[in-house]
């Protein structure tokens, strides 16, 4: 036992913390000029931003004054050199349809394929085979659009014509399958072929990555109750991923927007709006723009100039939303 | 005490090491366990062999599905059969999901075939030492050449990573080293930047170059499209592996009094210098088989160009372009001939940024 | 000087955890045996981290398993549950049965072993995506195991894991607004649906405060005379106050054994090996 006396504090005064000193660093002169070269160059994507978005629409504003709301509604294009005195007028309706179509297809097929590959790295590929496949899957990614768009036009048309003829021949009966005559090649049902094979990477590798991020815990307890695979992936992934994997799509969707070579070898311009998608007939503004651009003379260049606006802006507002999503759900954990 | 009267040795005391089993997984399955699967597989080629035979099913199409379908219903049985409804979903489900990434390799193996049984006929050294100048698209084979458009790809895309680098890099450095307030709309605007369409960067240029400066096609304008493109790749990749290095080595060279810039300078970046060269090789590959802002800045040009900053220029995709364009047998030829060079340029280049990603990882 | 304080303070301590643990109402052996590991071996690749386990956990009673860290009660339990097989590098050697039978036998669907043994982990893990009454019966649609009543078997669970009466009326509010210790009974509760006759815990109070602690281990003692509970902890006061028997395991740097094995009352009163009486009283671990 202890004898030494022991001092009882009893009720210590507290006294007031004094107040945090402010500290101040005075950078050096040659710091401030590194910071103020290396901000600058950060700045300048800011800046390109702007200037792109300026000059674009700086190009094309006597258009978008002249025909107004109808630039982005109607159909018609007709530049000004046709020469028996038409007036010019400028429509990227029908092209601005097709784009949206040709890009719904891509994500139709690319999406189920993306996250089919994607769950079977995750959770189903053997050791060997994950390494190999994932480099595959980048060398797709690296692979550049004009490849596929001669690969589309010369090896993958002639097999997709056969499919679409099939596909009119069992289905015909639904509006969009229907066909006014043979004409099957550069459709927007090929061209949406072309654009899922190339979106699929980059929705597979935002997948993974966000299922890499699922909590073992949950993923552990699911399979202690008693969940096999599949059931464990409906779970747990599938909730856990969701926005991730839908964030994923839509930059899918947006890349397939503004995707040009690969849709123009296989797609026929057309400015009319179909129905149907097994049609020789489709639109995609980027298409147009390269279509027009050789022969166009200074009012068309403008309208040109417009839809590429037009083009950047959609785009841009797709991106936007899909790395909301992305990183949002980034958070969430 | 004891006496030991019979003369056997004694026996030595061995610990008892008999007993340490040998591992197993019993789970894994036996042979024994994948017969029913085996011949489940089996007997879905066979019908679907026999439905092809008896059906108007056919063509490469028709062999698919009708595989998928009948392996799909062979495998839910055999699973429900032996276990029960859950069992099945999981194999449907496997199966469904093994399809699924067969069919995502299938385009990218088909893709590689075709460049090699299509451009390899129009392959000779020929190709490597002249243009086409003097060479209609449409003429046979032995004529004329891409010399042109390897030399002004190599142009507008080392242009292009001239441009590129700087600013992706001190895009990269801002976001990691200064990290201003501005930090997370810089990598807004960089992650917007990487989302534009490469046809917009192409009329971009074509805005300021050729309408607003009044210049012409030459292959500084294509750099700076292609720079457009490139920079939110190099900034992006930069900036991870700036983020790699430790902040440690940050710290360490600030407590050893150096100011900021030389910390970056000679601790931070030579720390991430082949992470960097990774990242501008990736950006590079990225570029160089981009076609759309090249068509709009870079004119086409069949003959050589040695002058970056004056007249039209050719580039691999615009050369793959205009023949593609041309329409006729031999064109078409040199067309794909064009993306084999192209396909190896390109795969060069990924395969020198991965080995560089792996090496300093 | 020093030494007889040190002996002083672990026979005070021995003492007092075997009292606790006698003054504890024993479960009943006569339910017969739940579960039986025998001569269990593990391995990570070419690690061996378990050696030549064998131990009988009998129904209607709660066995604890002590020991310092890292010396594979964890990888021991999982096994159990084959959940061990996860681990790619991961083998093993040796029985484990269920009503007689091996689980790791030839042919056996491994999801219905996971019924029959269920687990509770160390930090709380309801499915954030799911009310708490779809965690509770998140058991049964994992299995695709349809019952007709099922509002009944939901209110049971949560009964018995002494949730109920604070969730009744939120029923189909998320799981993650509860408090840890209320979570961590969700997750009793969730085990509890497909009807285990053998419930594993891993550490389960180890994330928890002491208050939501004893409440979960009254659960652990109610929960026990109808099934067979296996409870990893490191918590010795725990050990005494919940369990019938205990096994005491150690590792050397080699492979973890079981020392010891004995009604908890003897381990902490009479251990018979000096290893585990110098564990129990304090002088390492």
């Amino acid at each position: 036992m202890h004898d030494h006396p022991v001092s009882i504090i009893e009720n210590p005064s507290r006294s007031e913390a004094p107040n945090p000193r402010e500290i101040t660093t005075e950078p050096r002169f040659s710091d401030r000029v590194f910071r103020a070269v290396v901000s600058s160059g950060g700045f300048i994507s800011l800046f390109l931003l702007g200037l792109i978005s300026f000059f674009l629409l700086f190009n094309g504003l006597s258009i978008f004054r002249s025909e107004g709301l109808s630039f982005v509604t109607t159909f018609e294009w007709v530049a000004e050199s046709v020469g028996d005195g038409t007036e010019a007028s400028f429509g990227i309706g029908a092209m601005l349809y097709g784009t949206l179509v040709t890009g719904f297809i891509g994500l139709l097929f690319g999406f189920p394929l993306a996250l089919g590959a994607a769950l079977f790295l995750s959770y189903y590929a053997p050791e060997w085979l994950k390494k190999p496949m994932v480099l595959v899957v980048d060398v797709m990614a690296a692979i550049p659009s004009i490849v596929f768009g001669l690969w589309g036009f010369f090896v993958l048309m002639p097999q997709a014509v056969e499919w679409a003829r099939l596909i009119n021949k069992y289905f015909g009966f639904i509006p969009i399958f229907s066909m006014p005559g043979d004409f099957y090649t550069r459709s927007p049902f090929i061209a949406g072929l072309v654009l899922a094979i190339m979106i699929i990477p980059i929705i597979t590798s935002i997948s993974r990555e966000v299922f890499a991020q699922t909590p073992l815990d949950r993923i552990q307890a699911a399979y202690a109750l008693g969940a096999t695979r599949w059931s464990m992936i409906r779970a747990v992934v599938i909730p856990y991923g969701r926005g991730g994997v839908i964030g994923g799509a839509m930059l899918g969707l947006g890349r397939a927007i503004g995707e040009t070579v690969a849709v123009y070898t296989v797609l026929n311009l057309v400015y009319d709006i179909f129905p149907q998608v097994l049609v020789s007939a489709g639109g995609s503004v980027a298409s147009l723009i390269v279509n027009k651009f050789s022969e166009a003379g200074e009012q068309e260049l403008k309208a040109l100039m417009a839809a590429g606006f037009v083009l950047f802006i959609v785009t841009l507002v797709v991106n936007f939303l899909a790395n909301a999503i992305i990183n949002r759900t980034a958070r969430q954990g | 005490m004891s006496t030991v009267t019979d003369n056997k040795p004694q026996e030595p005391i061995v610990p008892n090491k008999s007993s340490v089993p040998k591992p197993i997984k019993p789970w894994k399955a036996t042979p024994k366990q994948l017969l029913p699967d085996f011949f489940g597989a089996l007997g879905a080629v066979v019908l679907t062999l026999a439905v092809i035979a008896f059906s108007p099913m056919a063509g490469m199409l028709g062999y698919i599905l009708t595989f998928i379908v009948i392996s799909i219903i062979t495998a839910a049985s055999i699973s429900w059969i032996r276990q029960d409804r859950k069992a099945a979903a999981n194999s449907v489900s496997t199966l469904v999901i093994y399809f699924l990434a067969a069919f995502v390799l299938l385009p990218v193996v088909s893709v590689i075939f075709e460049i090699i049984r299509k451009g390899a006929p129009g392959l000779s050294f020929g190709i490597f030492s002249g243009d086409m100048s003097v060479t209609a698209p449409d003429a046979p084979l032995n004529e004329g050449g891409l010399l042109h458009a390897l030399v002004g790809s190599f142009y507008v895309v080392a242009l292009a990573t001239i441009v590129s680098i700087p600013i992706g890099i001190l895009t990269a450095l801002y976001l990691t080293e200064v990290k201003g307030k501005a930090a997370g709309t810089v990598r807004f605007f960089v992650q917007a930047m990487s989302g534009v369409p490469s046809i917009v960067a192409g009329l971009f240029i074509y805005a300021v170059w050729m309408i607003t400066l009044g210049g012409t096609y030459t292959t500084a304008a294509g750099a700076l499209a292609l720079a457009i493109l490139m920079i939110p790749t190099v900034a992006r990749t930069a900036e991870e592996v700036l983020k790699l290095i430790p902040t440690d080595l940050r710290e360490a060279g600030l407590a050893l009094g150096a100011t900021q810039w030389k910390t970056v300078a000679l601790v931070v970046i030579p720390a991430a210098r082949s992470g960097l060269i990774t990242a501008v090789i990736l950006g590079t590959s990225r570029v160089a088989g981009e076609t759309a802002p090249l068509l709009l800045t870079i004119g086409g040009n069949d003959a050589m160009n040695w002058n970056p900053f004056s007249g039209n220029n050719a580039a691999l995709p615009f050369y793959v372009w205009k023949n593609f364009g041309a329409g006729s047998e031999f064109s078409s030829a040199r067309a794909w001939t064009g993306i084999f060079v192209l396909m190896v340029v390109v795969m060069v280049f990924f395969t020198i940024a991965r080995v560089l990603g792996n090496k300093k990882g | 000087m020093e030494n007889e304080g040190d002996r002083e303070m672990s026979e005070t301590k021995t003492n007092s955890l075997a009292s606790i643990a006698a003054a504890r109402k024993p479960g009943t052996t006569a339910m017969g045996v739940g579960l039986e590991a025998r001569s269990i071996h593990a391995w990570f690749g070419q690690k061996h981290v378990l050696s030549d386990i064998s131990l009988d956990f009998y129904a209607g009673t709660v066995t604890a398993l002590i020991g310092p860290s890292g010396c594979g009660k964890s990888t021991f339990i999982r096994i159990l549950n084959r959940m061990h097989e996860f681990i790619p590098t991961a083998a093993m050697a040796g029985e484990v049965l269920l009503d007689g039978k091996d689980v790791y036998r030839s042919g056996v669907d491994v999801t219905k072993i996971r019924l029959g043994i269920g687990m509770v982990f160390q930090k709380p893990n309801p499915f954030p995506s799911m009310t708490i009454k779809e965690n509770v019966l998140s058991g049964l649609k994992l299995a695709q195991i349809k019952i007709d009543k099922s509002d009944e078997l939901l209110e049971d669970c949560l009964v018995r894991a002494g949730l109920w009466s604070e969730v009744k009326d939120r029923l189909n509010q998320y799981g993650g607004t509860l408090s840890g210790g209320q979570q961590q009974r969700l997750c009793i509760a969730r085990s509890l649906a497909v009807k285990p006759q053998v419930l594993l815990m891993d550490e389960p109070c180890s994330a928890l405060d002491p208050g939501s602690t004893l409440r979960i281990e009254e659960t652990i003692r109610d929960l026990s005379k109808t099934m067979t509970i296996v409870i990893v902890t490191h918590n010795m006061q725990q050990a005494a106050r919940v369990s019938d028997y205990t096994g005491f395991f150690l590792s050397d740097g080699g492979p973890g054994e079981l020392v010891e094995a004995a009604p908890t009352s003897h381990i902490f009163s009479n251990p018979k090996d000096k290893r585990t009486e110098d564990y129990v009283t304090g002088r390492f671990g």
